[in-house]
């Protein structure tokens, strides 16, 4: 596109709108693409152009603080040290492990809470605002708070102790409940054997593909601090839905229960995809929280492909490996995102 | 115990024991959310020589400073620094936001649907994939490690989530107004100053609101391109705080209630706006 053929179209527009109550098309598309065309160049460079960028030096020999940006043989041997590497495994293996129980903690939560409030109750307005309230904090505020809530001479543990439910153990001859929490590299329902007898390989592995216990105070502050934004998503969807198809329920014969079982959930489905979709993202990406609340945990049990890559870039400087870990993170996150955004698009037009 | 109190053989009886069901859940989500915001506040007032462990859940023993003094005095500087980024970051993002929404609603090009996608894809991306070309560019034109730098990058990051909500929200405002503008003879940018403009307040409020907590609130921006503990935003100086051994703790609550005062206080007076940018946006990055 030259200069002289963008131009000429605007001089136009404004000489025709004087007699002309409608502009001719092209000159009004090509002033609204130009107005855009600042956006579209910084969103192609520092979006796609730097991706490009990190996918080459994901398949580069730069791996130390002097750059080389020659292509390593073969091609993709980077991205195959990283996967043989058993703190990947580990952050892949956390990954799966945080978000089950992330987003079971916040569909959970955020959804009781959603049907508890959705009723004339006293407070109702201040309850739900207290319960979307840490989701107006910063992760790093929440990691700060809840890394002393699960310190395990402090905060929990002491709890126990005060409600004395450790008395009552005591006295019923069980052990005090005193757990680790994120200071505990046991890995329970370890599947490793049972793997090994289908594929030998993993027998080899160093890693523990189980339930790394110190993930799950990581989980639940990340549950806290969500699921508030699960609930008013569900409250706004609940809003749409008019008082008339409970009662039509209800006069069917519908229980409380079912009417919330049968009708107004399956309504709510398209909130519930939305929501899927977002706190997945959030967990594939997670940094902050974990970074602040436990670091990458004992044995990496609480490590996550953010902090890797964080390390791994700017401690370690091994920049392919960081950059095969970060272009990983981005796939995995379009294959949530994309066909979301598709889907949402169609759905509009 | 309360429940069976209500059992009598009365028909309201049975809603109530469901009420009170309703209330002891209620009670108990209301203990959980508010618990770390009780451990915050309580340690923080708590005075270095009565700060321990296995007291931390009792109230302090007197209301006086406690660590705020000390930790507001680390971390001022960096309080300063999170609300000269904030501030510009906020204003231009939004209002870059409002004249992208008011051209994809209203001046629809061919194609700008599929690049809408593109531009709209890059508020998910991990921005780990973009942080070391990111960081080399920054350097070439000398804003590594400044606030503008950071100001760049929240504007330009923002863009695609600003410009999302000022779409939808100009979607609502009748075509009649445009044609109406066209029709006295005002240009595109003219019917955005005059007409668009004034009627998008309410928008501003929501998307301000929404950009200034998300900016505010990051970490990842200002530990990677700010390498410079004096320069850095309060997140990270916090962060910083709370790995220090040389710290006391109630410092550390104390700063945690600190650097989350700007969001908090914009939700408590804000909060219906802050819902409706969630319900907008609905994506926390």
């Amino acid at each position: 596109m030259s200069t002289s053929e963008l131009v000429k179209p605007l001089t136009e527009a404004s000489q025709v709108s004087k007699t002309k109550p409608k502009r001719p098309l092209l000159s009004v598309h090509w002033q609204s693409f130009l107005l855009m065309l600042p956006t579209y160049i910084a969103i192609a460079i520092f979006v796609y152009g730097f991706i490009s960028f990190t996918i080459w030096i994901s398949l580069s020999n730069w791996r130390t603080l002097v750059r080389d940006m020659s292509l390593r043989e073969p091609l993709l041997a980077n991205y195959a040290d990283l996967f043989a590497m058993p703190r990947w495994q580990a952050d892949l293996r956390n990954t799966v492990v945080f978000t089950v129980f992330f987003m079971a903690m916040s569909f959970v939560l955020g959804l009781g809470l959603a049907i508890l409030l959705d009723r004339k109750l006293f407070a109702g307005t201040v309850m739900r605002n207290i319960f979307l309230f840490p989701y107006a904090l910063s992760f790093v505020v929440s990691g700060v708070a809840w890394r002393w809530i699960f310190n395990p001479e402090a905060g929990i543990n002491v709890l126990f102790n005060i409600l004395g439910i450790n008395a009552a153990l005591t006295a019923l001859g069980v052990a005090p409940l005193q757990p680790g929490w994120a200071t505990d590299p046991t890995v329970v329902l370890s599947l490793n054997h049972a793997l090994a007898v289908i594929f030998p390989a993993v027998g080899k592995l160093q890693m523990q593909f189980g339930i790394p216990l110190a993930i799950v105070p990581v989980a639940i502050a990340a549950g806290w601090q969500l699921s508030g934004f699960v609930m008013a998503m569900y409250i706004g969807g609940m809003a749409t839905i008019s008082e008339e198809v409970r009662e039509a329920a209800r006069i069917d014969g519908a229980t409380e229960w079912q009417v919330y079982r049968r009708v107004i959930i399956p309504m709510l489905a398209p909130v519930t995809i939305s929501l899927t979709v977002l706190l997945l993202h959030t967990s594939l990406k997670i940094f902050d929280l974990v970074y602040t609340m436990t670091g990458t945990g004992p044995g990496f049990a609480t490590d996550v492909p953010a902090i890797f890559v964080f390390e791994m870039m700017f401690k370690a400087t091994r920049y392919n490996l960081a950059s095969a870990a970060a272009i990983f993170m981005l796939i995995a996150v379009g294959c949530v995102i994309i066909p979301y955004l598709i889907g949402s698009f169609k759905e509009s037009d | 115990m309360i429940a069976k109190q209500n059992t009598l053989p009365r028909k309201p009886v049975k809603i109530s024991i469901g009420m009170v069901l309703i209330w002891i859940v209620l009670i108990l989500a209301l203990l959980f959310y508010l618990m770390p915001v009780y451990i915050m506040v309580v340690n923080g007032f708590k005075e270095a020589t009565n700060v321990s462990l296995s007291t931390m859940w009792n109230l302090p023993d007197s209301v006086q400073g406690g660590g705020f003094a000390e930790a507001a005095a680390r971390l001022w500087p960096n309080m300063k620094n999170s609300l000269l980024m904030v501030i510009p970051a906020t204003i231009i993002s939004s209002f870059l936001g409002a004249l992208n929404g008011y051209l994809l609603s209203k001046w629809k090009f061919p194609g700008a649907d599929i690049l809408f996608l593109f531009l709209l894809f890059g508020f998910f991306i991990p921005y780990q994939a973009v942080l070391l070309p990111l960081v080399r560019f920054l350097q070439t034109i000398h804003l590594y490690g400044t606030i503008p730098g950071l100001i760049l990058c929240h504007v330009i990051y923002g863009l695609p989530i600003t410009t999302l909500m000022f779409r939808n929200y100009f979607a609502g405002v009748p075509n009649e107004l445009i044609e109406a503008a066209s029709v006295d003879g005002a240009s595109m940018l003219g019917t955005f100053w005059k007409v668009m403009l004034p009627l998008s307040v309410p928008a501003f409020i929501v998307v301000g609101i929404f950009q200034f907590t998300n900016i505010w609130n990051d970490f990842l921006f200002g530990v990677t391109v700010v390498p410079n503990p004096a320069a850095q935003p309060v997140t990270i100086a916090l962060n910083n705080l709370s790995g220090s051994f040389s710290v006391d703790w109630n410092v550390v609550m104390a700063g945690a209630v600190i650097a989350a005062l700007p969001t908090a206080l914009v939700y408590i007076f804000l909060g219906r706006y802050f819902v409706r940018g969630l319900l907008a946006g609905s994506v926390k990055g």
